[in-house]
Parts: C-alpha cells; sequence; structure tokens
C-alpha cells in the first residue's frame, strides 16, 4: 500500500464523504412524496431506500469510465484536482440541504470539477460543448418532460376513480406508491454510487495503486455503497419536507403519478445513455402531479427558488472547486490539508446551523417550509 | 456540440406513454379494488368481477415492475 500518498488518501475520504451527502440529499427523489402521502412510515422509507442504494451499489458491474463523462479532459485531472472538486461539490450539497433546496448532486460533482479543472490546467481542460450537451439540455429536458407525464397521469388517475370509494383509491396508490418508490431508490443506488467508485478508482488507478484497466476493488465498492446507503437512511430531512410537503400538497394518486413518472424518465433515458439529475426529474413529476389534480395548490415561490438553485449549482460548487484548486496547486500537502480542514469547519459550522431549527423524521411532514432561524418560522433564507 | 434529439424526443415519448400506461392500468386496479370492498362492505356478496379486474390490472402493473428492475439489474443484459 506504499502507493497510497497523503493525497490519495485524501481524495478517498473525500469522496466517501461526497457519496455520503449525496445519498443524504437524494433520500428526497425517491421517498418524500410516500413519506408525504403516509404510504410508509419516515423511518421505515429512508431504511428501504437505503437498503435498495446498497443492493443498488453492489449488483452494478459497469463501473463509470470516466470521471466526468467527458465533461473535463480526464488526462489532464490530477488527484488534486479531483479533491477540490470534491469539496466544492461536498459544501454545495450542504448549504442547499440547510435552505431546504433540492438541487442536483451530479451538477455539484460536474460544477467542482469543472472549476477546478479550469483552474489546475487551464480553461482547454473543460469541454464546454460537452457541457451543454451532457449536463444543460438534459437539465431543461428532463424535468418538463417528467412533469408533463406525471400532469396526465394524475389527471387521469383522478379522472377514472372519481367516483370510486375514497378509502379503496387512497389505499391501492399508496401500496403502489410503495413499489414505485423503491424502483426510484434501486436506480439511484446502480447509478450515483458507480459516480463515487469511479472517482475512486480512477485515483487509485492515476497513483499506480491498481492496473490501467482495473475494476474498483471489493472495499471500494463497498464502501461506496456504505457510505452512499449510510447517508440516505440518515435522511436529507429538510429536502424530504420541501418535495414532500413545499411544492404542493401530496395526496396519494398524485404519489403514484409522479414516481411512475420518475422512474420512466431515469430509466428510459439511461438506457439510451442520457446523463441526467434524478433531483430534477423528481421535482418537475412532483410539480406536474401538483397541476394535474384540480384544486391543488401548487407553490411557484418554492418552485422558483428551487429553479434558482438549479442554475446556480453547478457555477457555485464550480467556484468552491476553483479556489480549492488553486489553493491545493500552490500550496502542496499543506495546502491540501488546509482545504480539507477548511472544508470540515465549513461543515460543521452549516451542520450547527441547521441545528436551530432541525427537520427530523418526527416532525417533517409537520409544515410545508424549512426555515433556519427558529425564531420567525416564515422566512427563508438571507440569514445564510 | 452534436445533439441527438431523435434520442431526446424518443426518451420524451416513451416517458410519456409508459407512465401513462402504467397510470391508467393501475387506477383501473384500484377500481376494481374498490368496486369488490365496496360489495362488500354493503353486504350484497362480493364483486367477482371487481376482484378480477383488480387482479388482472395488478398483474400487469407487477410485470413492468419486473421490467423495469430487469432495465435496473446490468446481470440480466
Amino acid at each position: 500500500m506504499d502507493h497510497i500518498t497523503f493525497l490519495v488518501a485524501v481524495v478517498i475520504i473525500t469522496a466517501l464523504a461526497f457519496d455520503f451527502t449525496n445519498g443524504f440529499h437524494d433520500t428526497a427523489n425517491a421517498m418524500a412524496t410516500s413519506i408525504a402521502t403516509g404510504a410508509l412510515k419516515p423511518r421505515t422509507a429512508v431504511l428501504i431506500s437505503g437498503v435498495l442504494n446498497v443492493i443498488g451499489a453492489f449488483l452494478s458491474t459497469e463501473v463509470a469510465k470516466t470521471i466526468s463523462g467527458g465533461i473535463v479532459d480526464d488526462t489532464l485531472v490530477t488527484p488534486g484536482m479531483v479533491f477540490a472538486g470534491l469539496v466544492g461539490a461536498i459544501l454545495w450539497n450542504l448549504l442547499t440541504w440547510l435552505l431546504g433546496l433540492p438541487s442536483s448532486s451530479s451538477h455539484a460533482l460536474f460544477g467542482g470539477l469543472i472549476g477546478a479543472v479550469w483552474v489546475g490546467a487551464g480553461s482547454h481542460g473543460v469541454q464546454f460543448a460537452k457541457v451543454v450537451e451532457k449536463v444543460l439540455v438534459p437539465a431543461v429536458a428532463s424535468p418538463v418532460v417528467a412533469g408533463v407525464a406525471a400532469l396526465l397521469a394524475t389527471y387521469l388517475a383522478y379522472k377514472l376513480t372519481s367516483r370510486a370509494r375514497k378509502e379503496s383509491v387512497t389505499k391501492g396508490f399508496r401500496l403502489g406508491q410503495i413499489a414505485s418508490a423503491s424502483l426510484v431508490s434501486l436506480a439511484h443506488g446502480t447509478n450515483d454510487a458507480q459516480k463515487t467508485m469511479g472517482v475512486i478508482t480512477l485515483t487509485l488507478i492515476s497513483a499506480g495503486a491498481l492496473g490501467a484497466d482495473a475494476g474498483p476493488p471489493l472495499w471500494v465498492i463497498a464502501s461506496a455503497g456504505l457510505a452512499i446507503g449510510l447517508g440516505t437512511y440518515l435522511g436529507g430531512w429538510r429536502i424530504i419536507r420541501t418535495m414532500g410537503k413545499g411544492l404542493t400538497e401530496i395526496q396519494s394518486p398524485q404519489g403514484f403519478a409522479a414516481e411512475t413518472a420518475s422512474t420512466t424518465v431515469i430509466l428510459t433515458s439511461a438506457h439510451l445513455g442520457f446523463a441526467l439529475s434524478t433531483t430534477q426529474v423528481a421535482s418537475g413529476s412532483i410539480l406536474g402531479a401538483g397541476l394535474g389534480r384540480r384544486l391543488a395548490e401548487v407553490r411557484w415561490g418554492v418552485a422558483g427558488r428551487m429553479v434558482v438553485a438549479w442554475l446556480v449549482t453547478l457555477p457555485a460548487a464550480a467556484l468552491v472547486g476553483g479556489v480549492s484548486a488553486g489553493v491545493v496547486k500552490h500550496g502542496g500537502d499543506v495546502g491540501t490539508a488546509v482545504v480539507a480542514l477548511v472544508g470540515a469547519a465549513v461543515a460543521a459550522g452549516i451542520v450547527l446551523v441547521s441545528r436551530r431549527n432541525p427537520v427530523s423524521a418526527h416532525n417533517v411532514n409537520d409544515a410545508h417550509e424549512v426555515t433556519i432561524r427558529g425564531a420567525e418560522p416564515t422566512r427563508v433564507g438571507t440569514a445564510a | 456540440m452534436n445533439l441527438d434529439w431523435t434520442a431526446l424526443g424518443q426518451v420524451a415519448a416513451v416517458s410519456l406513454a409508459a407512465t401513462v400506461a402504467v397510470v391508467t392500468v393501475f387506477a383501473l386496479g384500484v377500481l376494481g379494488l374498490a368496486r369488490y370492498e365496496g360489495a362488500r362492505e354493503e353486504g350484497g356478496g362480493t364483486s367477482a368481477l371487481g376482484l378480477a379486474q383488480a387482479g388482472l390490472c395488478f398483474l400487469a402493473c407487477g410485470a413492468v415492475v419486473a421490467y423495469g428492475i430487469h432495465l435496473i439489474v446490468p446481470q440480466f443484459h
């Protein structure tokens, strides 16, 4: 193990930390509507989702072949840049979690890497055409498609069952939700845990600890799977509240329609090779389901804040990634340690601030807003 | 830059059709279930038709779920 330098060890730990925030941030995608409609108890929902994420991580054999899917020039990427990019992604994930905003973990990772490579290797290391093709176009198209599908499906579901016995309808769709939410979780595990495995594996290869064509060793698969599963199980309750309660009040037929739309969009695009954000797909579906039920209230203010978060995610993570890459590049091991310590301090600070007005399994369904200051429950967000 | 509009259109069309189909069939199943439970509650015997409708529809949805798992798990390919 003499190939494992200080830097490589730090990259591995940071990658696992990112994987944890990824699971934590994305529990809501699969489970928010099931929790909101009472199809699953909050603790049960995150347990199912966590276990399915771990299973998904082990099932997938096709490892991410590149760190970034061609968005940056992988031949120019050093472990230091990967580290800087991951720091940017983690901090953005934590900040949006504090604000209860569902933003894309993949976009945060891409953004962090783009910033780090830009500063570390120059702007020629970033493939801007690929960024448009792989990130921007799916980011606009996928929530719209999911939203329209969920809208139509919701409308039909209510139309068809309007005269039927209310209890049977609610119960039937709740049971359906358990299946559709589980599929989203499984798909998430096979996709997102892969990204972290790819990052760790490619870092080990570049450090000479693994052969050029090596797959991920078992410990990498196991630790990445456990990190994302644990993150999922602990649950980003702030985001679950926004997606399950904040965008619109979800009933079980809407939850089923939304989750079915998310699942089909995720599966069809994965089948055809589109990378997309599970978060954006799930948010689009929920909005569509809100619009599909007559008299359902859609809170456009929340939706607007969420879209702003989507737009800012990539540049914000890129900025942090870029600054970190600058420090790592000029500061060497000391710089890396400084970035790691500052990053950990900021992360701890965000967690401390979240304690002022915690959202947990016990109170997730009690309100529809996520606030930061305990004393002032109606305003969100200027304190940061 | 080279956008594959055909693939994008395919994703949109397949997603839309699959979602609407699954939710419609499931809703019909729920309708059958409601009829069965309603008849049982009113004490007028049971609705065999409702039960059969629910069973068939849920079976069809179960098949779609199985296909979804097939798509997710690479070992099945």
